[in-house]
């Protein structure tokens, strides 16, 4: 009996070992081509820890000039685009959900099925009319169609378990609607408003389709500043690897730091961006 | 005006039948999100429909010319290649998650020490950036310095050309997207599993029933609803996936790998065709629910199979 407990122990971390090394052993060779010089980078067989760490990579990457423009970029458009999600979102999820308009979910449903280029086309008219291409405004704007659902989808589904209880009882106490909401029922969802807000600000600092449609050279956002490194730096891989990596940190951080809520916003609408 | 429609409603609260009073009082909460969700989905949506009526091109005047954009997709072979390549590429990635995924969310299911945390590291390919994934993985399918023909050596299997041949860049691709994708079936399935009571597992046991006798007649049967969510998902993302296509192959080599949504970036945003564009994007939505709505059909076809063979 112990020796068979014993086995399922091993077959167990044998198992959780297969499932987990294809994400871990991928990051590793991501860190490992980063720091690495093009001497080892084409090494064949591959090396995986160098004798020489090129953390060069990081600095030459940091260092370009146009860099920290394109993570300023970053940082404005998904900062934009998540702050506004919220504002209109959080009280529709309310609304939405104290109507019980189960309907009006297939409006998000319809967002959530549409492929990003479809929005482009029409949305991409709109802004050369408007003179807005050229600015930062068009990429906000168009991220909301990524971040405004999910926000919407996920607090929806927190209202809806949030009791009423209390929310009644202030309204009997002469409170109006609107402090009932802000003083009872949001305090309540904060655990609901922290899972929208991590899962819209991954998805909107992903996106990457809107981006290389509609950014100008001054205006890219981080990912599509590295896919352009692609065609200048075919053959400098470190460099390359080190820039990616610099784009998908932030996210990998709070994945793994936060990974309860964003297990639970995700089981709970299963959305995603784009 | 904005008191009023909130203060009326709520001291008639408590004289009248709730319901009905109750539910125009929180429209001014939704009114915003309505606006935006009008502008950036709605008229978008009518517009591209209107679009797609026309020829539309960037920089010339535009003409309505009916159903043409449409009659001209099947005859457009690149159209028509870029369908089959969508549906191969779809089936691969709603199929090889869901195995993967299923297998991680049984493992995930049992108690061990770290078990968040290695959650948290099993969900990172679906979080990651996709650019910056996909140009590593560009970087792993180099047929000379690529790490992937290098484990291929170990095991003795000759080299591959992977994303660089017409013949293995849908499979590759789709490697990408299973690695990618497999954590959300994981989390869909996990959620399948936490619901499922102990008591079957327990009798079966006792009847001597062994591991893959359990998961075969008691799991399985349990998580099948959870099974068609992960797959109706799973196909919605895969057929219109588009960062880890461009980004590694652009559709390529040749037009091997050009899926309806990577035709689509072509036409609107190469060509500035934005009419025929804004057509292929119509029928690319409606190919879409149609799949769906074949899921929802098979679902509620097997849904009645189990319910006539049980009784």
């Amino acid at each position: 009996m112990s020796v068979r407990q014993i086995l399922g122990k091993i077959g167990l971390w044998l198992a959780i070992f297969v499932v987990v090394s294809p994400a871990i052993l991928f990051f590793l060779w991501m860190a490992s081509l980063s720091v690495k010089f093009e001497v080892d980078n084409a090494a064949y067989p591959p090396v995986f820890i160098p004798e020489h760490f090129a953390w060069k990579n990081y600095a030459d990457v940091l260092a370009s000039n146009r860099f920290l423009t394109y993570f300023v970029n970053s940082l404005i458009v998904t900062g934009s685009a998540t702050g506004l999600a919220m504002l209109v979102g959080v009280p529709a999820g309310y609304g939405i959900a104290r109507m019980a308009a189960h309907k009006s979910a297939v409006v998000i449903l319809i967002a959530r099925i549409t492929p990003g280029l479809s929005y482009l086309i029409p949305l991409f008219l709109l802004f050369q009319w408007l003179g807005l291409l050229g600015t930062l405004v068009p990429q906000i704007i168009i991220h909301l169609v990524v971040t405004v659902p999910i926000v919407i989808w996920i607090m929806i589904g927190y209202f809806e378990t949030t009791p009423l209880e209390l929310e009644e009882a202030a309204l009997i106490d002469g409170a109006t609607r609107w402090q009932v909401f802000r003083h009872v029922a949001l305090p309540i969802a904060r655990p609901g408003l922290a899972v929208a807000f991590i899962l819209a600000v991954i998805f909107s600092w992903n996106n990457f389709v809107f981006g290389i449609v509609l950014a100008g050279r001054e205006t890219r956002t981080l990912p599509v500043a590295v896919y352009n490194m692609i065609s200048f730096d075919q053959l400098s891989w470190g460099p390359l690897a080190a820039a990616a990596l610099i784009v998908t940190f932030p996210v990998l951080l709070l994945t793994v730091l936060a990974q309860r809520q964003i297990v639970a916003g995700l089981t709970a609408g299963a959305v995603k961006g784009g | 005006m904005k008191v009023l429609t909130e203060v009326a409603p709520a001291a008639a609260h408590q004289a009248a039948p709730e319901q009905e009073l109750r539910k125009p009082s929180y429209w001014p909460f939704v009114v915003p999100a309505l606006v935006v969700v009008l502008a950036i989905i709605i008229f978008p949506w009518a517009f591209t429909i209107w679009m797609s009526l026309n020829e539309w091109k960037v920089g010339s005047p535009t003409t309505f010319v009916g159903l043409a954009n449409y009659i001209r997709l099947p005859n457009d072979p690149r159209f028509v290649e870029s369908v089959m390549h969508t549906m191969a590429y779809t089936a691969l990635s709603v199929l090889l998650p869901l195995i993967f995924g299923t297998f991680a969310a049984v493992v995930f299911h049992a108690k061990f020490p770290g078990r968040g945390f290695l959650r948290g590291v099993f969900i990172m390919p679906m979080m990651a950036t996709p650019v910056a994934v996909a140009l590593v993985w560009t970087m792993m399918f180099h047929p000379q310095l690529g790490v992937l023909n290098y484990l291929l050596s170990l095991v003795g299997l000759p080299a591959q050309l992977w994303v660089f041949h017409p013949g293995t860049v849908i499979p590759s691709l789709v490697l990408v997207e299973t690695w990618q994708w497999t954590p959300l079936v994981m989390l869909i399935v996990l959620g399948g599993l936490a619901a499922i009571p102990v008591e079957p597992y327990e009798s079966a046991q006792i009847d001597g029933a062994g591991v893959w006798q359990m998961f075969r007649y008691i799991t399985l049967p349990l998580i099948t609803p959870f099974l068609f969510i992960a797959g109706m998902i799973r196909m919605i993302d895969a057929v219109k996936s588009f960062d880890i296509i461009f980004a590694i192959t652009q559709g390529g080599p040749g037009s091997a790998s050009e899926t309806i949504n990577l035709y689509l970036y072509s036409v609107a945003f190469i060509y500035y065709d934005l009419g025929y564009g804004s057509a292929i994007a119509v029928v690319f939505f409606v190919l879409i629910i149609a799949l769906a709505a074949v899921l929802l059909y098979l679902r509620q076809r097997t849904m009645w199979t189990e319910i006539g063979s049980g009784a």
